[in-house]
């Protein structure tokens, strides 16, 4: 495995809403490799995007608030750091896109400036290099008419640019670690393998990290090293692609994996496993997946812990007791 | 967007033409008789009824009209029937006037709106913003006469800083063009702040209300995830696009403000348009009811236009052939 870059330990993120405490990130703990690529994936509301939030400290509060754990990148706890501190950190040596392109860009400003201005706080430059630098970056991600669309606003542009835009923001600075939070569910289907197709073209050659989420086990398959799975908060199962498709531990894992149809045909969602996901404001006594699970027993009514299976893989179930799987 | 606005000032044009006519015809036919001061038994009716004459009050309404709007066109706003004056000799004493006053107003509103609403959004729920939200609440809801009363009690009769009224001091004729400033600033900043401070209040709550509403938008996560300051994600990302729905707010308030002048001129004694409105009402001096109503109604819908102006100005998305880019 590479030299650690993100290391993520028992991140607690929990909302307080009138309803109660949502602990929407319960304990999440795993590690992205410098230059590695990790997949993020489970169903709608598992806390993939807080997790993600929770790195950037992005996390709305109120009501969201990180309440323990730590994230340490290259050694430092970004959760000890000052707002300022963070600030050098965010769109500098971690940068994230969203899923929602026009919406996550501002639309009374020009997509060129909004490069612009990450580039000119982080790099120190003045309007006229950081303009320079921006074409420049907007001809990497391949926009078509780099010069004239530095000056388009983002109402004027089709989905896939306004992605490529805010791909292009991300990247600006060289960061060491991209956070993809489900880069292309929102776009065309014919326009999202060209987005992935540039993000896995962009990381060769700048030793970037990153973690993607993403629904799509398709491009799951494709793109990344290493899954982490998470289910109710809590990730269940942590493996290299390769054994995570060829022998799911946990039955969760499994679950998802039967049900994808053949050939790989790419998904908008995940398939459905009967039963639906608990809510984090009431999640249930022991295993998380007990009550959806056709193998529980017994023991699965106390919570079981994350077990080492052979070949660095992790699975959070009763079955994987002794590490034979 | 020139064929907009060109649009835009025809229609202004026959508003204006509809406000006119309507409040000539209402004059005419709302009880009163602008000769009735002459109604004094030393008067010779012979005269009073030569002056009725001279005024064309003796032809018929419709015909009245049709001399009123002929003169009217060709921009004669007539004779004042009180002042035996020409009306355009008087607006052009009272008009710079109610201008500088709803000027320095607006001023106040917008600084003093803008700034509040977005301190209060910035710092929302914290102690500033709850005792703001009161304070705004209850300056909103005095009356402006009572709070210019208790302000010239403060300022001027206890404190002894500010002037009560009129525009500027008996013996400003003598003074230096420097002192005469100040003289005039000084005399300017009761009757502004008054007349600005209850539309503050209400810009405000507008401006918070729509900070709030940027605020949680995903562009403004975008900002912060780029490693922005606060202060930059907050003016420059949340502000550009909070101010968009503000403007037209503005706008819409400029007739609140000339209408409110009116109560303050008179309170403060500006020899502007809403004095010399309430002295025409009262002498129904209609020539000089007229033609400030005329100069209102072009006020407000230049306001408005303005407002449009800078909404485009302000949002790329704005088109003016109609249709809006996607949102
Ligand atoms: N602002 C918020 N207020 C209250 N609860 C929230 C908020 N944001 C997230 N949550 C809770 O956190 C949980 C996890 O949400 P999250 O957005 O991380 O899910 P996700 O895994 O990214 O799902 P999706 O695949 O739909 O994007 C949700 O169940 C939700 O209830
Ligand atoms: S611990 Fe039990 S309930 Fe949970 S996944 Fe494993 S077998 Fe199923
Ligand atoms: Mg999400």
């Amino acid at each position: 495995m590479p030299e650690e870059l993100l290391k993520i330990e028992d991140l607690r993120t929990v909302f307080r809403t009138e309803a109660g405490t949502a602990r929407a990130v319960d304990g999440v703990s795993f590690t992205v490799g410098r230059g590695e690529t990790v997949g993020l994936v489970g169903e709608s509301g598992c806390g993939k995007s807080v997790t993600a939030l929770s790195i950037m400290r992005l996390v709305t509060d109120p009501p969201g608030r990180i309440e323990g754990g730590s994230i340490l990148f290259e050694g430092r706890d970004l959760l000890g750091l000052s707002e300022k501190e963070m600030r050098k950190v965010r769109g500098n040596e971690i940068s994230i896109i969203f899923q929602e392109p026009l919406s996550s860009l501002n639309p009374v400003f020009t997509c060129g400036e909004q490069i612009r201005e990450a580039i000119a706080l982080h790099q120190k430059l003045g309007r006229r290099k950081s303009k320079e630098k921006t074409i420049e970056m907007l001809r990497l991600v391949r926009m078509p008419d780099p010069e004239k669309r530095y000056s388009s606003y983002p109402h004027q542009m089709s989905g896939g640019m306004r992605q490529r835009v805010m791909i292009a923001m991300a990247l600006s600075c060289q960061p060491k670690l991209l956070i993809a939070d489900e880069p292309s569910t929102a776009l065309d289907v014919s326009v999202q393998a060209q987005i992935i197709e540039l993000l896995a073209e962009l990381r060769v050659g700048r030793n970037m990290a990153i973690l993607l989420i993403t629904h799509d086990l398709a491009v799951v398959a494709q793109m990344v090293d290493r899954v982490v799975v998470m289910y109710a908060g809590a990730v269940v199962e942590e493996s290299p692609v390769e054994e995570l498709f060829g022998s799911p531990a946990h039955p969760y894992t499994k679950g998802l994996i039967d049900s994808l149809p053949r050939l790989g045909r790419r998904l908008e969602r995940l398939p459905m496993i009967p039963g639906n996901v608990p809510d984090p404001l009431d999640l249930p006594e022991g295993c998380r997946f007990s009550d959806r699970c056709q193998a529980r027993f017994e023991k699965c009514a106390t919570e079981p812990p994350l077990f080492d299976l052979p070949g660095g893989r992790l699975a959070r179930c009763w079955l994987c007791e002794g590490g034979d799987g | 967007m020139a064929r907009y606005f060109a649009g835009r000032l025809g229609q202004s044009i026959l508003l204006v033409w509809l406000v006119l006519t309507i409040t000539f015809f209402l004059l005419h036919l709302a009880p009163g008789d602008p000769m009735a001061r002459y109604d004094d038994p030393e008067m010779d009716p012979e005269t009073v009824e030569m002056m009725r004459r001279q005024f064309g009050l003796d032809r018929s309404v419709p015909e009245q009209y049709a001399r009123w709007i002929s003169n009217f066109a060709r921009g004669d706003f007539g004779i004042s029937l009180r002042y035996n004056r020409p009306v355009s000799e008087l607006l052009a004493g009272a008009v710079p006037n109610t201008l500088r006053l709803t000027v320095a107003a607006l001023a106040v509103y917008m600084i003093l709106g803008v700034a509040l609403g977005v301190t209060s959004a910035a710092k929302k729920n914290s102690l500033f913003d709850r005792v703001g939200t009161l304070a705004a609440l209850v300056v909103y809801s005095i009356p402006s006469f009572w709070l210019a009363l208790m302000l010239i009690m403060l300022f001027s009769l206890k404190l002894g800083w500010l002037p009560s009224s009129h525009m500027q001091s008996i013996d400003a004729l003598s003074l230096g063009a420097l002192e005469l400033f100040r003289n005039r600033a000084a005399h300017l900043i009761l009757p502004a702040f008054v007349l600005g401070v209850a539309s503050a209040a209400g810009m405000a709550r507008y401006m918070r209300g729509s900070m709030l509403d940027e605020l949680r938008r995903d562009y403004v996560r975008t900002a912060r995830a780029k490693g922005l300051s606060e202060g930059t994600v907050l003016m420059k990302h949340a502000f550009r696009n909070a101010a968009i729905p503000i403007v037209t707010i503005v706008g819409l308030s400029i007739p609140f403000l000339l209408g409110g002048s009116v109560v303050t001129e008179k309170i403060f004694s500006w020899p502007g348009m809403g004095s010399l409105m309430v002295e025409s009402i009262f002498t129904r001096d209609y020539p000089v009811i007229l033609a400030i109503n005329f100069i209102v109604s072009v006020m407000v819908i230049l306001g408005n236009l303005l407002a449009d102006l800078g909404y485009a100005l302000l949002d790329p998305r704005i088109a003016f052939s109609g249709e809006e880019g996607e949102r």
